[in-house]
């Protein structure tokens, strides 16, 4: 349908207006929001992660993206809730305890966001009792940890380990990256799963959720 | 001392000291916790340190100030603190070495997205730092150096920042680059065309690079901005991109390694080299003969 490709394309394009008001529009169409939420909103950010991987845009495209995204998420949220239509999941997501860097974390959060997750963004220096309570309190399934100093990253360890203490290990699933955090550091402290970028932490989380 | 940019303008080639950040944390700083804060603990490892780059060779030591902006501080609860921190990192190393080596005052990122990708105004970011810029001048700086940008708006405002503060005082200004299929750019989409035009426009005396993924990506970026300024160039390179065995932080490249790449720097009129993260005063040292016998050659 040309309207949803439109919103697609403005998204990919980062105008914000001109998505919020052709969501509006599809709306008024009468057009399933699940609909306009697959083949608008999330095509577009799928477009915007490839390319961004690809190294074809920046950070800065990709914030224009997302915030393009929300306008139009905005209006479908009430929708989607009226019609029962499920997020993907929700993911709990923060960096770790000391570390204050952030970028890393938001990118994911933008590009789970895309792929139809729910996100609860627990923000900067998160300890491994506020990850897991969370995640308990809001029945989130997966936790992701971003950690850009090496200094930090013994923290992530920590998470794993009070999963297994509070018997939640399987239930409640890791995800962990960040500057510092290699795919063997993920394994050697027993998380569930490494994102090398924001693109493929996306890609994780969906094998994650698969799984459970 | 004679003034930095005489020295320049005459073709000399100095230089800079290498980590302090990652040299910090092997010893005397706390997991996760703010760097500046040794400042106010510590000014005598500061010193220690200073002294350690300047016997391996380094003629320009850069302060502990690389996060004492005022918004960068804040996020640590610090803010309050500025001017103490930049102060102290600057009477540090001046006890310590004296006139024997310039002292150039670090300014890294707000931490923060300028407007309209984040939420901070650039005009708080232009004051703060004015701020820190002042700080670091009224402490008697030698130099600024304006490092490991990724964002130009920011990096032209830090310049900016400096010029009007002391219009005579050099400044140094660096970004970071990655190595894309389409060439190095930023995170934030700058290519090194971009940054050298807009660098040079904000007043920078010194233009170049630092950080980064290794020395050998630093000489195609010292190449790229050679090829569009006759501006002096400064070039500090991390040794390599780190690697974690058993949670601990390791840099492959060796000073050895690291100094067989000077002569290409100095092929392409690079005037200040030193290192950024993972270089320490050996690498500095191996720097130092390779800069001595490239020059003598």
């Amino acid at each position: 349908m040309e309207l949803l490709k439109q919103i697609a394309e403005g998204v990919v394009g980062g105008d914000e207006k001109q998505v919020a008001q052709l969501t509006g529009q599809a709306i008024e169409q009468g057009t399933p929001p699940k609909r306009i939420l697959d083949e608008g909103l999330i095509a577009g950010m799928n477009v915007v992660g490839r390319r961004f991987k690809e190294h074809e845009i920046f950070l800065p495209d990709v914030l224009l993206a997302a915030r393009a995204m929300y306008a139009g998420m905005d209006l479908l949220k009430p929708l989607l809730v009226r019609d029962g239509i499920p997020s993907q999941g929700k993911v709990v997501l923060g960096t770790i305890q000391g570390d204050l860097h952030d970028i890393g974390k938001n990118l994911v959060a933008i590009m789970l966001k895309g792929a139809g997750f729910e996100i609860i963004d627990l923000g900067n220096d998160v300890s491994p009792q506020r990850f897991v309570q969370t995640a308990k309190d809001q029945g989130a399934k997966v936790i992701g940890m971003s950690a850009l100093l090496t200094t930090t990253m013994a923290k992530m360890r920590d998470v794993v380990a009070l999963l297994e203490q509070q018997k939640l290990a399987g239930k409640i699933r890791t995800i962990v990256g960040g500057a510092s955090v290699s795919e063997a550091f993920a394994r050697e402290i027993g998380a569930d799963a490494h994102g090398f970028d924001a693109a493929s932490a996306v890609e994780r989380v969906k094998i994650l959720f698969g799984e459970n | 001392m004679k003034p930095l940019l005489e020295r320049l303008a005459a073709g000399e080639t100095l230089v800079s000291d290498g980590a302090t950040g990652t040299m910090l944390l092997q010893a005397d700083l706390e997991a996760g916790a703010c760097p500046e804060s040794i400042c106010l603990d510590r000014p005598a490892v500061l010193a220690n340190l200073a002294l350690r780059y300047l016997d391996a060779g380094a003629e320009i030591l850069h302060t502990n100030t690389f996060g004492a902006s005022p918004i960068k501080l804040s996020m640590h609860g610090l803010a309050h603190q500025a001017e103490r921190i930049n102060a102290t990192a600057v009477a540090a190393l001046r006890q310590a070495v004296g006139d024997r080596a310039y002292i150039s005052g670090s300014c890294g990122p707000c931490g923060k997205l300028l407007k309209p990708y984040g939420d901070v105004e650039p005009d708080d970011v232009y004051e703060s730092f004015c701020k820190q810029a002042k700080y670091l001048i009224d402490s008697g700086v030698d130099a600024i150096c304006v490092e490991t940008m990724t964002d130009l708006m920011e990096a032209k405002l830090a310049v900016r920042a400096v010029k009007e503060t002391a219009p005579r005082l050099p400044v140094m200004a660096t970004m970071t680059f990655d190595p894309t299929p389409r060439g190095f750019f930023t995170i934030m989409g700058v290519d090194v065309p971009t940054a050298a035009a807009g660098l040079r426009d904000a007043g920078a005396d010194v233009l170049g690079s630092n950080c980064g993924n290794g020395i050998g990506n630093m000489v195609k970026i010292a190449s790229a901005f050679r090829g569009q300024t006759d501006l002096p160039l400064i070039i500090q390179s991390n040794a390599g991109l780190p690697r974690t065995e058993a949670g601990k932080l390791i840099y492959d490249e060796t000073p050895e390694f690291m100094a067989a790449r000077v002569r290409q720097l100095l092929d392409l009129r690079v005037s200040i080299i030193g290192g950024c993260c993972g270089t320490t005063p050996e690498h500095i040292r191996a720097i130092r003969n390779a800069v001595d016998a490239g020059v003598a050659a």
